[in-house]
């Protein structure tokens, strides 16, 4: 969430599923994603596509949707840029990727395109340790991921992923950088997922001792003592902005529950842009005029 | 009214539509210096800078990619794969990105992502493919596969215009062999509509790119025969022009599906799909396919010439399916 503050009107962001904190930063509505996850007809895809996939295109700054398949989000932000730059206007992006997906050859090429060009991309890499049961060490032999700042000739940084203040100076610093023509940045920020890979996974493959660190590491609870020990709040006011989160969600959990679901036959329509419906499935046997027995 | 080979068709329609439209790069490997291993823009970073001739790394997947994030910000790329087989290393962001934005969150993109096609100039198994099948299946997707010089034109104006990605099939053996006149100005040649090359009421000859050559010499020879056969240019083949394949089925009762692309789960099992199920009443004889075998496509001329389809082949067919 630190890193998606950092952004200027108009910059491009795309999320991944880590990042939900960051879609709430730049405007979306847990409402919306209740419903996605719901599956209804009043998500922001209407009951097409799960989880945070669905996306905007806005001058307030566009969030170009993410897909399952992790780094390719690279390579689109970096078209996205080229774009920008031919309309001669000063947007950079950012999307983050873990430390499972740098492994992609999406994000690869992407990214060592993005040098290349030297578009205004800041790319933050959590490395939150596991993807879905793989540690890091068995997907890379070099697991400082900053290293390959440099293999790819850019800017390269490391934070404490769980500091959020910290994150955001980071990205701040980098997003500015970038907006110079200092080109990408590749930013590691060391975290840890402190749940399964998705609400199936019991994550028995984690040695308990790594979470226990790691919860005393919280970055929520580390913020709210920096803020309380700065007199910058009172437990009170924190309390306070807990219970008005709490309802406001528990609200919106509710409207998304009462929304209806799609319409079957709405499933058909937008597949392209200049034919109202896909072709339904036509009829077992179609009419056909009879040539008569010959 | 020029004179022009099917590549220089190609070339014209980019650069008509970049002077037009600002919204129009190119973008991919050597475009830009070199102006594309085929020379299809050449002198186009001369004309138009930097910015919007491309160069990039060897990154076919980046290079979709890119003109995937370009056309969401408002621009309408075209995307060189040097040839088309290097397409399958974007397969990925044209299935998974490009065809299916639109459906899930209401995003167009009209991207271009065109190259050579085809065999018959001994590039074997990695310069040669006909990857059409593989994106059939696909929804989101259009496929468009221009045979001559006016439809090489007319096509890729209308998939720049297009608002959702187009794959543009351009036949590298057409590439200078095939020269007709080509109307001065602005052709625009519909997505979606075949186009009857050739009038004959005994046999169809359904087909597209450079089997149309094929099937019309074909057509010649089985003229001097006494058999009148008619040949559907397809040029679309997502989605097929159903009505077209129908009437002409209907007409003659006795259809070939011609292609270059492999026989198992190529294209014609899907044409042939289409006659079966909505013009079966009408059908003299069962539904043929002249396609290469299952093999990939060979190096050495003799095996290359053994793989393709040619006249002789197509002439067999028709014979075997006038006399059923």
């Amino acid at each position: 969430m630190g890193s998606a503050y950092a952004l200027s009107r108009g910059d491009i962001f795309t999320p991944l599923i880590r990042n939900l904190g960051a879609i709430f930063v730049r405007g979306g509505k847990p409402r919306d994603v209740f419903a996605q996850y719901m599956a209804k007809a009043t998500g922001p895809t209407r009951g097409r596509d799960l989880n945070v996939h669905f996306g905007w295109l806005s001058e307030e700054g566009s969030m170009p949707s993410v897909i399952s398949m992790l780094g390719d989000m690279v390579s689109v932000l970096t078209g996205a840029l080229l774009a920008e730059r031919m309309k001669k206007r000063q947007t950079a992006a950012l999307t983050w990727i873990g430390d499972g997906g740098v492994s992609t050859g999406a994000f690869h090429e992407g990214f060592n395109l993005a040098c290349a060009l030297k578009v205004p991309l800041v790319v933050i890499v959590e490395n939150n340790k596991y993807a879905y049961s793989t540690p890091t060490y068995k997907q890379t032999a070099n697991t400082r991921f900053v290293d390959r700042a440099k293999a790819y000739g850019c800017h390269g940084a490391e934070v404490d992923g769980n500091d959020v203040l910290a994150v955001y100076e980071v990205t701040r610093q980098a997003l500015e950088r970038a907006r110079r023509g200092g080109g990408p940045s590749l930013i590691e920020a060391d975290t840890m997922r402190m749940r399964g890979h998705a609400e199936h996974d019991d994550m028995k493959y984690v040695p308990a001792s790594l979470l226990e660190e790691w919860s005393r590491k919280d970055p929520i609870l580390r913020y709210e003592t920096k803020l309380l020990e700065r007199g910058m709040a009172t437990p009170e006011e924190l309390s306070a902005i807990t219970a008005e989160v709490d309802a406001a969600l528990a609200a919106d959990v509710a409207a998304a529950e009462a929304s209806p679901m799609p319409d079957p036959a709405s499933g058909l329509d937008g597949v392209y842009g200049d034919r109202p419906t896909a072709s339904p499935v036509p009829p077992l046997v179609a009419d056909q005029a009879r040539r008569g027995t010959s | 009214m020029p004179v022009l080979t099917y590549l220089e068709a190609i070339r014209l329609a980019l650069l008509e539509e970049m002077q037009k439209d600002e919204r129009v790069f190119v973008i991919g490997e050597d475009v830009g210096a070199y102006g594309g291993a085929f020379r299809v823009t050449a002198g186009f970073l001369d004309t138009f800078g930097e910015s919007r001739v491309i160069d990039t790394p060897i990154s076919e997947s980046a290079i979709v990619g890119a003109a995937i994030g370009a056309s969401l910000m408002g621009m309408r790329p075209v995307a060189e794969m040097q040839f088309i087989d290097f397409i399958s290393c974007a397969f990925d962001m044209l299935v998974n990105y490009a065809a299916k934005t639109r459906y899930r969150w209401g995003a167009g993109v009209p991207i271009v992502v065109r190259g050579p096609c085809g065999g018959g100039v001994h590039g074997g198994p990695f310069h040669s493919q006909n990857p059409e099948s593989y994106f059939m299946n696909v929804p989101g997707l259009k496929i468009v596969a221009p045979a001559t010089p006016t439809d090489a034109k007319g096509l890729m104006t209308a998939a720049i215009r297009d608002p959702d990605p187009v794959i543009y099939l351009e036949h590298k053996f057409l590439y200078r062999r095939i020269k007709e006149d080509v109307p001065d100005g602005e052709i625009v040649t519909p997505i979606g509509q075949a186009r009857v090359a050739r009038v004959g009421r005994d046999v169809s000859i359904l087909t597209y790119a450079a089997m149309l050559h094929v099937a019309l010499e074909a057509a010649e020879a089985a003229a001097r025969d006494g058999i009148d056969v008619e040949v559907v240019d397809l040029r679309t083949l997502l989605p097929l022009d159903e009505e077209a394949i129908l009437r002409s089925a209907a007409k003659t009762g006795k259809v070939i599906v011609l292609h270059e692309a492999t026989r198992t789960g190529g294209p014609g099992g899907e044409i042939a799909a289409v006659v079966a199920e909505r013009a079966f009443d009408y059908l003299d004889a069962p539904v043929v396919r002249v396609a290469p075998p299952d093999t990939p496509v060979p190096y050495s001329p003799p095996l290359e010439d053994a793989f393709l389809p040619n006249a002789q082949k197509v002439g067999d067919a028709i014979r075997a399916l006038v006399r059923y």
